[in-house]
């Protein structure tokens, strides 16, 4: 896809799923909590899940950790299907929604537990011990019950416990998601800084649409147990192909349209206030097409005089940084449109002024359906 | 202000006196209970012995000296009372083993019950608990019947031709062995399910994660966290064991005596109050050193990880 930017990365599949199902109960409480996904996952990359919660996220990263069976479908590991290893043969390693540290074990014990398990000498253990600390900061709390140290420095110790045995994939579930505003920030470069230091593939699972935006190389955005859409955040943000996609990530403006033409995944189409447009377009429209367009709050510009569409000003919301200007559309329907606030000050624009909105070629997108 | 303060003081006493008049029904239960008994049997291990059961109200430590020691009837010299010393060691012997056996059978009945769905946990314990209805005397006669010469063991393995002989369990240690694991089983299996019970999964999840075996999460994820209960269900079994009374009369016959039966022999045809007494102290003394190595144990490990 066109914003998809990975730079100097191996394009190699580190993860790849074919095809997979999982079905939970039968008849009546019968629940598809994965319904036929198929995603490939790079070297490298940090790729994320994101949806909302009971989509499926903690499903699928239980399928590749091994520790439930998909229905149906293949999970290959670089190129090898891996559904005859148990979860204790996959060189993959999973930082738990809720942690799930040892309690009865220190801090330092529980960051060796992976390479004492794999029987590595003893010497080795204390080394990557020692060293994994460093990585996440903790060594003054090494010899800590996991039960004495706050939630923030769990967060770092199951992160340290799952990096030490250096899996090829690491399972991210909602890692931050326990965490204050402040602390899941400063975690969230670290996490960066983890999985470019380390280069290990991160799976990354999220409901938090900004936290997937800043954090992934890749999102997988899902819905009820499918993949709708997998692309580059910007991919993502600018060209969301499905209403729940461009709906879930970022406010969005709806706007009805009609296909006029469409030549190499771009379109020419008309909108209800009887302008034309260029917007990008998924494949499978002809022209007369009846489509719905949607266009970011902040890809649109507020005018004085008239433009794309036009209409009044019903209100004007202050961010701080931005500014938000609910517009009342001539057709009908609401728009809203986002402007950074200029040093000046005052936008100059106030409830019940008459508006023009400008809609630039490309600035839309037509939705899949 | 005075006032303020004697009128605080006295809502003090009064508390005082509430608190030990809601205390008082537990203080009754176990003087009466408890304490009581134990004094009389404390002191009647000083008395001498009545001609026909019952004590001579007089200070003597002949019953205490006969725990250990015993006097030829010929010559006056002093032994080991050897009897006493093979039945005590015949006791802990057994009692450690019922332990061991019951937590080697308990532990995947708990844990199975602990990994059903939670609606059916509740029959599969109510099943643990049923035995427990009837008398032990009972259960223990019905043991035999499964043990015996001509039992349902026998039977089925002289039938399969597995043996040509029937196995002879009854009135050896064995026999003891059986009866007494059949009846503890429950009071392990109890404790271990409600520490299993409360065990979070995940954690063993977490543990096949980082690259542990079946048996390596066992070890050092699933044991440690459910330690109390495993210590709780070896106490709750090992302490009536080693007083077990019923299970090595029935099923020992006369030879295969067990701590209890001798105790039993002295209150009854033995008429030696006193050493009877003597030996309850002396049954109750080991309980007492078993269970205060675990607390210092239990001690000196928290202390540890402070
Ligand atoms: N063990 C299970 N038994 C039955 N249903 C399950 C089980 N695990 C998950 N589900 C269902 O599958 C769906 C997806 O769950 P999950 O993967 O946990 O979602 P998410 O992690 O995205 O919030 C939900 O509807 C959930 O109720
Ligand atoms: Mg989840």
């Amino acid at each position: 896809m066109t914003g998809d930017i990975v730079p100097e990365k191996p394009v190699r599949d580190a993860i790849e799923v074919r095809g997979v199902s999982k079905i939970f109960g039968a008849g009546e409480g019968r629940v598809a909590a994965l319904d036929d996904v198929s995603v490939s996952i790079r070297e490298n990359e940090f790729f994320t899940l994101l949806g909302p919660s009971g989509c499926g996220k903690t499903t699928l990263l239980r399928l590749i950790a091994g520790f439930d069976f998909p229905t149906s479908g293949q999970i290959m590991l670089h190129g090898e299907d891996i559904a005859p290893l148990p979860p204790f043969k996959r060189p993959v390693n999973t930082v738990f929604q809720n942690y799930a540290l040892f309690p009865h074990m220190t801090v330092a014990q529980n960051i060796g537990f992976g390479l004492e398990m794999l029987g590595r000498p003893k010497a080795e253990i204390e080394a990557r011990v020692a060293a994994m600390l460093k990585l996440v900061q903790m060594e003054k709390l090494a010899g800590r019950r996991t039960s004495q140290i706050s939630g923030g420095q769990q967060q770092r110790v199951a992160l340290a416990r799952a990096l030490a045995p250096a899996p090829k994939v690491l399972l991210l579930d909602e890692p931050l998601s326990a965490l204050d505003f402040k602390l899941r920030k400063e975690m969230q470069i670290e996490l960066k800084r983890l999985q470019h230091e380390t280069g290990i593939t991160f799976i990354f699972v999220t409901h938090d649409q900004e936290e997937a935006l800043t954090m992934s190389d890749r999102i997988a955005v899902m819905s009820s147990g499918r993949i709708l859409q997998v692309g580059g955040p910007r991919d993502i943000y600018d060209h969301p192909a499905e209403r729940f996609v461009a709906n879930f990530i970022g406010d969005t403006n709806f706007l009805p349209a009609t296909v006029l033409s469409s030549a190499g995944g771009k379109a020419r189409v008309k909108l209800a206030s009887g302008i034309e447009i260029d917007a990008p377009l998924p494949a499978g429209f002809t022209p007369g097409s009846e489509v719905t367009v949607v266009v970011r709050p902040e890809h649109a510009r507020l005018m004085r005089e008239a433009s794309t569409l036009n209409g009044t000003v019903e209100n004007v919301v202050y961010f701080g940084t931005d500014t938000h200007f609910h517009v009342a559309l001539d057709q009908g329907r609401g728009f809203v449109v986002r402007q950074q606030n200029a040093r000046s000050g005052e936008a100059g624009v106030s409830a019940g002024d008459r508006v023009g909105i400008f809609v630039g070629d490309g600035a839309a997108q037509v939705l899949k359906d | 202000m005075a006032s303020a303060r004697d009128f605080a003081e006295s809502a003090e006493r009064q508390d005082v006196r509430r608190r030990w008049a809601l205390l008082s029904p537990a203080l009754v239960i176990i003087f009466f209970a408890a304490v009581g008994p134990l004094f009389i049997m404390l002191v009647y291990s000083f008395l001498q012995k009545g001609d026909y059961g019952g004590v001579r109200w007089a200070f003597s430590t002949d019953g205490w000296f006969s725990v250990f020691f015993q006097r030829d009837i010929f010559d006056d010299t002093l032994s080991f009372a050897d009897a006493h010393i093979s039945i005590l060691w015949r006791s802990v012997r057994l009692s450690l083993m019922t332990t061991l056996f019951t937590f080697l059978l308990g532990f995947p009945t708990a844990y199975f019950i602990a990994t059903r769905p939670e609606k059916s946990r509740d029959i599969w314990l109510f099943l643990i608990t049923i035995p427990f209805w009837t008398n032990l005397l009972i259960r223990t006669f019905a043991m035999q019947e499964v043990i015996r010469n001509e039992g349902v063991i026998n039977t089925a393995l002289l039938w399969l031709g597995i043996v040509d002989q029937p196995i002879q369990i009854m009135y050896t240690d064995k026999a003891i062995l059986f009866g007494m694991l059949y009846v503890y089983l429950p009071l392990m299996v109890l404790p271990l399910y409600a520490s299993l019970e409360k065990l979070d999964f995940r954690l063993v999840e977490a543990a096949y994660d980082l690259y542990a075996t079946r048996f390596q999460v066992l070890r050092r994820v699933i044991m440690p966290l459910v330690k109390p209960g495993i210590i709780a269900g070896s106490i709750l079994v090992f302490i009536p064991s080693l007083g077990a009374y019923v299970t090595p009369r029935v099923l020992g016959g006369g030879k295969n005596l067990m701590l209890g039966n001798l105790i039993e022999l002295q209150f009854g045809q033995g008429r030696n109050w006193p050493l009877g007494a003597a030996l309850s102290m002396t049954l109750l003394a080991l309980v007492m050193v078993a269970l205060l190595i675990y607390a210092r144990q239990a001690q000196s490990r928290s202390l540890r990880h402070g």
